[in-house]
């Protein structure tokens, strides 16, 4: 074996070599360009330092240590249905697409009988096959220069999922995507992009779920891209629960066009190292965009929730409620931008973020950022921090209940608020399970499951 | 024979100060005891330190139910044991239906007691007939726990509790604050209807005007955090007309 190389861009640029050789005959065109830019744009950058007012209070130093190799093409093959099953929900004509270690599993996949108009492929395939909507939109939104990892994982794209919806076509049963990982030797990087092109008129929703093997080391670095035609409308549920050892960095962009509506829930109820950005802006007038999160950490877990929302035109509204409930010795970082720019008159920007602290030792900082530059808008932020109340566990052992349950039921009801905001009825009884898997004795356990 | 409940010498407080100085009350089964007095008197914190809540501190005295140190248990186990506190001022629960809390509860209670828990539909038939003692409205079942209810739902709310949780010692913390003559008939209805010859309930309250609809077997007087005066339900009658200041003076 070699010796373990410390610098991490050196580390990142010898493992692009040995990509590009085996792309073999996908190896040029449009998507070759954006690797290849990604890959210089990430050897010149690296991972950000603390320094950067971006990442003040998130070191990757943690990440930037390990040395993550690209997972194997075979990985997929050993995975069975029985191993998704925890994070899989019943309902008629929910279609469903996994990804192992970020590569399409087509054994594992149900796509059956899409209606017309839509298309849901592995990115792969769309690049392989030339699909002109696929290139046309992949690296629209996700700058390479605006952002390290959409840098390091634009060097990497290979596969993911393609979702493409027809003008006035709506898939009205949810579509779900299964990222899975699986436990390998060595500690992998998966790498996947999403690309949604929703055309005007058009409906999806869309279930997103990052799990994996309870003991699987990996780093996962997804970035999507989803544009919201004009009037179309997109929802958007995403589960992560992945082990307490993984890295996980999600990149969204949302482009949303006239009239739209997005409603993008997240849930990230595990993970080791957790970073979501949200980049989410206003092509048109009258648009609607809805981000909610939930996050649950214990021990030693990091969570951090970016978002950024650009209201660049009139009469757009946006709502924001993020939740966070911190156990043990948990970090967790919230921060909310958002921009009004001057023509953006007319602008209605809420946000909220409240952090349930179970612990002495578990921390949050959270930051809301307004910049505004219309006169005639309305936004409100609002963040609060604390403890259970000490009134209501009161009222509910006075009643019987053992001071563990009422802890719990306090404790998921805070949570059940963002939870009841999830647009899948059937996603939401697994969530409860989940979500109580994780709520135990007034506590967060350490393990998803 | 035991005495259902026995408060002796009890003295209590918050952060060191001094509420409770010497309180002595015996209640037994099949009776209704008011406790009367002014603001301040350390009526509330009297029902704050049966139920057990820990904001207060008991530095003497003793309390015992059915011969049991209370004083020594939690508030969940004093639940189960049988005792139900009215809440003077019941607490919003957002994120908890008041059907989920409730038949939590019952079955906390009925597991300590050793009987067997209430599934689904048994819950929901005994739940329906509690619901007609206080006339609440069904609707209010699937809401959180008091979110959103006016303050007469909320006290009809802990009434409805003390039907389905069926305590053999009630205390009602001024239970007739903030409710209009309407909804005090309605209340006083309702617990007369759990009233019962195993059972005892004390109503705490500042005046009188409830105690027209529970008539109580015995009044208390609670002036600076002792039991100044105890008659029968003609005292509270007294102390509508003259006010607590007679009660003062002459014990003075």
């Amino acid at each position: 074996m070699s010796s373990e190389v410390h610098n991490s861009t050196e580390w990142y640029r010898s493992q692009f070599d040995a990509f590009a050789k085996s792309l073999n005959g996908d190896a040029g065109g449009a998507a070759h360009d954006l690797r290849r830019k990604g890959i210089e744009r990430f050897a010149s950058v690296g991972f950000p330092s603390t320094r950067d007012e971006e990442w003040r209070f998130t070191n990757t130093a943690p990440l930037a240590r390990e040395n993550f190799v690209l997972p194997g093409r075979e990985n997929g093959e050993t995975v069975t249905i029985e191993d998704l099953a925890p994070f899989r929900f019943a309902g008629q004509g929910v279609r469903r697409a996994v990804f192992v270690d970020g590569r399409f599993a087509r054994h594992l996949s149900d796509l059956d009988a899409l209606p017309e108009g839509v298309t849901v492929i592995s990115l792969a395939e769309a690049l392989r096959t030339r699909h002109t909507v696929a290139i046309a939109h992949i690296g629209r939104q996700a700058a390479i220069d605006q952002s390290a990892f959409t840098a390091l994982q634009s060097a990497f794209l290979y596969d993911g999922c393609f979702i493409h919806v027809a003008e006035k076509v709506a898939l009205e049963e949810p579509l779900h995507i299964i990222h899975f990982a699986t436990k390998q030797p060595r500690a992998q990087a998966i790498q996947p992009r999403v690309l949604v092109v929703l055309e005007d008129h058009s409906r999806l929703s869309l279930v997103e779920t990052f799990c994996g093997h309870p003991d699987g080391r990996y780093f996962t670095n997804v970035v999507s891209e989803m544009e919201v035609g004009n009037e179309a409308t997109l929802y958007h549920d995403i589960v992560q629960v992945e082990n307490a050892h993984a890295f996980h960095v999600g990149t969204r962009y949302f482009t949303q066009g006239r009239a739209s509506t997005l409603v993008s829930n997240a849930l990230v109820l595990g993970g080791g190292w957790v970073r979501n950005s949200v980049y989410s802006k206003f092509a048109g007038e009258g648009g609607e965009c809805t981000l909610n999160g939930l996050s649950l950490a214990s021990g030693e877990q990091l969570v951090d929730n970016h978002t950024s929302i650009d209201h660049a035109l009139p009469n757009c509204a946006s709502h924001e409620l993020y939740k966070s409930i911190l156990d043990g010795k948990a970090r967790g970082i919230f921060n909310g931008k958002i921009f009004v720019r001057q023509d953006a008159q007319k602008t209605d920007a809420r946000q909220t973020n409240k952090t349930l602290l179970l612990s002495d030792e578990a921390t949050i900082d959270t930051k809301p950022q307004l910049e505004i530059f219309a006169d005639d808008v309305k936004c409100t932020h609002g963040a609060t921090v604390g403890q259970l109340d000490d009134d209501q566990v009161f009222y509910l052992r006075a009643r019987g209940i053992d001071l563990q349950t009422a802890r719990d039921l306090l404790t998921y009801a805070f949570a059940g608020d963002v939870v009841a905001r999830v647009h899948v009825p059937a996603l939401k009884a697994t969530l409860d399970s989940l979500l109580h898997a994780r709520l135990r004795q007034g506590r967060i356990s350490a393990t998803v499951l | 024979m035991t005495h259902m409940l026995l408060i002796n010498n009890l003295h209590a407080g918050v952060n060191g100060n001094k509420i409770l100085n010497g309180v002595n009350l015996t209640v037994n089964a099949g009776e209704v005891h008011a406790i009367m007095g002014p603001n301040g008197s350390g009526k509330s914190t009297l029902a704050g330190v049966l139920a057990g809540r820990d904001t207060y501190e008991v530095t003497s005295g003793e309390v015992r139910y059915d011969g049991k140190n209370l004083l020594e248990m939690d508030p969940e186990e004093r639940a189960r044991e049988g005792l139900f506190l009215a809440f003077q001022y019941p607490v919003e629960i957002p994120g908890v239906s008041n059907t989920y809390f409730l038949k939590a509860a019952l079955n906390a209670i009925r597991k300590h007691r050793g009987l067997e828990e209430l599934d689904a539909v048994e819950f929901l038939q005994l739940v329906k007939k509690k619901l007609k003692i206080v006339d609440l409205d069904q609707e209010l079942l699937n809401r959180p726990v008091n979110e959103g209810f006016s303050g007469g739902e909320k006290k009809r709310n802990e009434i409805f509790h003390m039907a389905v949780l069926d305590p053999r010692l009630a205390i009602l913390d001024e239970t007739d604050s903030g409710l209009d003559i309407d909804a005090l008939r309605i209340v006083a209805d309702g617990v007369n209807r759990i009233r019962s010859k195993e059972n005892a309930i004390i109503v705490v309250t500042h005046y009188q005007r409830l105690l027209n609809y529970i008539v109580p077997d015995f009044v208390h007087v609670l002036v600076d955090g002792q039991i100044v005066k105890s008659g029968g339900k003609e005292l509270a009658v007294e102390l509508e007309e003259r006010g607590y200041d007679w009660v003062k003076e002459v014990t003075n």
